[in-house]
């Protein structure tokens, strides 16, 4: 055994307690039993109380028009680490630039977030949300549509100045 | 009952059969609900809660959701017995309940009814006989898997088995010396004869018992044959379905089983507590509540409420030990194996022999001086026992008793070794 090692002797004889430690420990059980704090959130009748910078899926604001307001700048794609958005980009008659294409794949996002502090015209969101079963895969590709169809609150983006939110 | 035709008669069993069974089989339901229930709120959780009202349909849930799931037998299997275990396992305990009377007799336009299946003279005999059977389907579900961990598993179970029945015996013995019978219902007349419940005259023999019965049940701290984080799950690691939740069905009845004895042979039975009113005993074919002070039998007043209260009351002592069996299995750690060998033979063995002397002596001290069955017997029998009781629990809280064989071999080698090092540095400098 090499000097280092530190052995604990069991205590014995009379510094030992069998049953005195173990009806200390059902009388510790007992009071849970009869008086139980319980944490559990009762899901779908309570709900979790999320962070306003939580990063769930995602949401795509729209103008009073209802046109989406992406500018199909491209930055998004680009700064996306995962890859997962996928843009087109078209120009109308006045020369205002728009997305044909916009995709975002929700299997390959990791939530960062990036998207959303690039975005130069506050478009493209993380959204305060986390429900996002589905019944077949494909339905996980968001499309432009679906999108802007979102209706849950967007993330607050972390503040510098105010690193804790408070 | 001879004035009872043969077709009352076999009304009355059969109606008193299945009742009881049906009974068994609804708290044994209701109980696995109550365990998990009462898990989650020693673990400050809500436990199931979602499936009817406070989750009582949770068994019923369970149970479909059991017989809907694929029967699963591995290729490599004995087939008949990985069939007949847990058959065997969950017979046993339910046919022991046939011999617990449950509540005061109760009288019918054709006759009284004793509140009992079956009042079989050999009473608890039958009982340690049927018990024990159980394990072989334990053992034999646990070999015919072909499966290392249920093999380990069955033959753990049956070590135990043997280890802790001989203890559980003994201490049935002393209960028998006190009553005097074998039979259940005799020992709930007598215990109303003494005016103590036999839990405070052979105290030691009621903890012996209650030890006995949870490693025979194997519940928590005896729970070796399933050890579900050592032999994955033990004697059931192969079983699937309806197969595999016979076992949890018999453990459970086995439980209800030895809650209804424990209650039976040390707290009353039905007796409700401070009330001669509800005693009843059937004396040369005559329903008597006691004896006058010259020994004239008086006959007892049996009435359908008395009977509803006795029920009640043997009910809430059965299930009072119910719960203390959920209680301690979501408190203490599993032992080691040779940890329950080490009870078994070194504690419990001795300890319930010596307290069957110590019983058998008293008694007889106490009939030779001419003491009545009655308080003053009671009070003694209390006190020895209460002395005996104290030096057994004293012992149990202090010493190696549970410290495992090689725990002593390794302090006398780590004193050795540093008495040695000791040396080496004095004879160095």
């Amino acid at each position: 055994m090499p000097p280092t090692v530190k052995v604990v002797r069991r205590p014995e004889g009379a510094k030992t307690s069998y049953l005195r430690a173990t009806l200390k420990g059902m009388a510790l059980t007992f009071k849970h039993m009869v008086n139980p704090n319980k944490v559990t959130l009762q899901y779908p009748e309570e709900r979790p109380e999320l962070s306003p910078r939580w990063r769930g899926t995602h949401r795509m604001e729209v103008h009073a028009d209802g046109r989406p307001k992406c500018v199909a700048c491209g930055l998004c794609p680009t700064v996306c680490p995962s890859n997962c958005i996928r843009l087109v980009g078209g120009e109308d008659d006045q020369g205002n630039r728009y997305p044909i294409v916009y995709e975002i794949d929700e299997f390959r996002c990791i939530f960062c977030g990036m998207c959303q502090e690039v975005c130069p015209v506050e478009a493209i969101h993380v959204g305060v949300h986390f429900e996002n079963a589905e019944y077949t895969r494909e339905r996980f590709v968001y499309d432009l549509d679906r999108l802007m169809e979102q209706d849950h609150p967007s993330a607050l983006l972390w503040d510098p100045s105010d690193p804790r939110s408070e | 009952m001879s004035e009872q035709s043969m077709t009352v008669f076999l009304i009355q069993k059969t109606i008193m059969v299945l009742s009881t069974f049906g009974g068994v089989m609804l708290v044994v339901a209701l109980t696995t609900l109550i365990e998990r229930r009462v898990a989650g709120f020693i673990q400050d959780r809500y436990g199931p809660n979602r499936v009817g009202w406070f989750g009582i349909l949770q068994p019923a849930a369970d149970g479909l959701k059991n017989f809907l799931k694929e029967e699963t037998m591995p290729a490599a299997a004995a087939q008949p017995y990985f069939v007949m275990g847990p058959i065997i396992s969950l017979a046993p305990a339910l046919v022991t309940f046939a011999v617990v009377p449950f509540a005061a007799p109760l009288p019918t336009p054709w006759g009284v009814v004793e509140m009992i299946v079956a009042d079989v003279p050999i009473g608890i005999l039958y009982i340690l006989a049927l018990s024990s059977l159980g394990v072989y389907g334990i053992v034999m579900g646990g070999w015919a898997s072909n499966n290392k961990f249920s093999f380990l598993g069955g033959l753990r179970a049956s070590a135990q088995m043997v280890s802790y029945e001989v203890a559980l015996g003994l201490a049935v013995v002393a209960v028998i010396m006190m009553a005097g019978n074998v039979t259940l219902t005799e020992m709930v007349w007598q215990q109303q004869q003494l005016g103590f419940w036999f839990a405070f005259p052979i105290s030691l023999a009621f903890i012996l018992f209650v030890i006995s019965a949870f490693a025979e049940t194997s519940r928590m701290p005896f729970d070796m044959p399933e050890a579900e984080s050592e032999l994955v799950g033990g004697f059931h690691t192969e079983y699937s379905g309806m197969k595999y939740a016979m076992y949890p069905m018999g453990e459970y009845s086995h439980m209800l089983t030895s809650s209804a004895l424990m209650a039976t042979l040390f707290f009353g039975g039905w007796d409700i507590p401070f009330w001669t009113g509800d005693n009843a005993f059937l004396f040369h074919g005559e329903w008597i509540k006691g004896f006058t002070e010259s020994g004239v039998p008086m006959a007892a007043e049996l009435a359908w409420w008395k009977t509803l209260f006795t029920f009640v009351a043997f009910g809430l002592k059965t299930y009072f030990f119910m719960i203390v069996y959920i209680w301690v299995r979501w408190t203490v750690p599993r032992f080691r194996y040779d940890q329950i060998m080490q009870l078994g033979w070194k504690v419990m063995l001795p300890t319930a022999l010596a307290y069957v002397m110590v019983v058998a002596a008293t008694i007889l001290t106490l009939d030779q001086l001419g003491v009545a069955y009655g308080f003053t017997f009671g009070l003694v029998m209390t006190v020895v026992s209460a002395i005996c009781t104290g030096l057994f629990l004293l012992v149990l809280d202090r010493g190696r008793t549970l410290g495992g064989a090689a725990v002593g071999a390794r302090v006398r080698f780590m004193e050795e070794r540093e008495a040695q090092e000791k040396a080496a540095l004095t004879s160095g400098d």
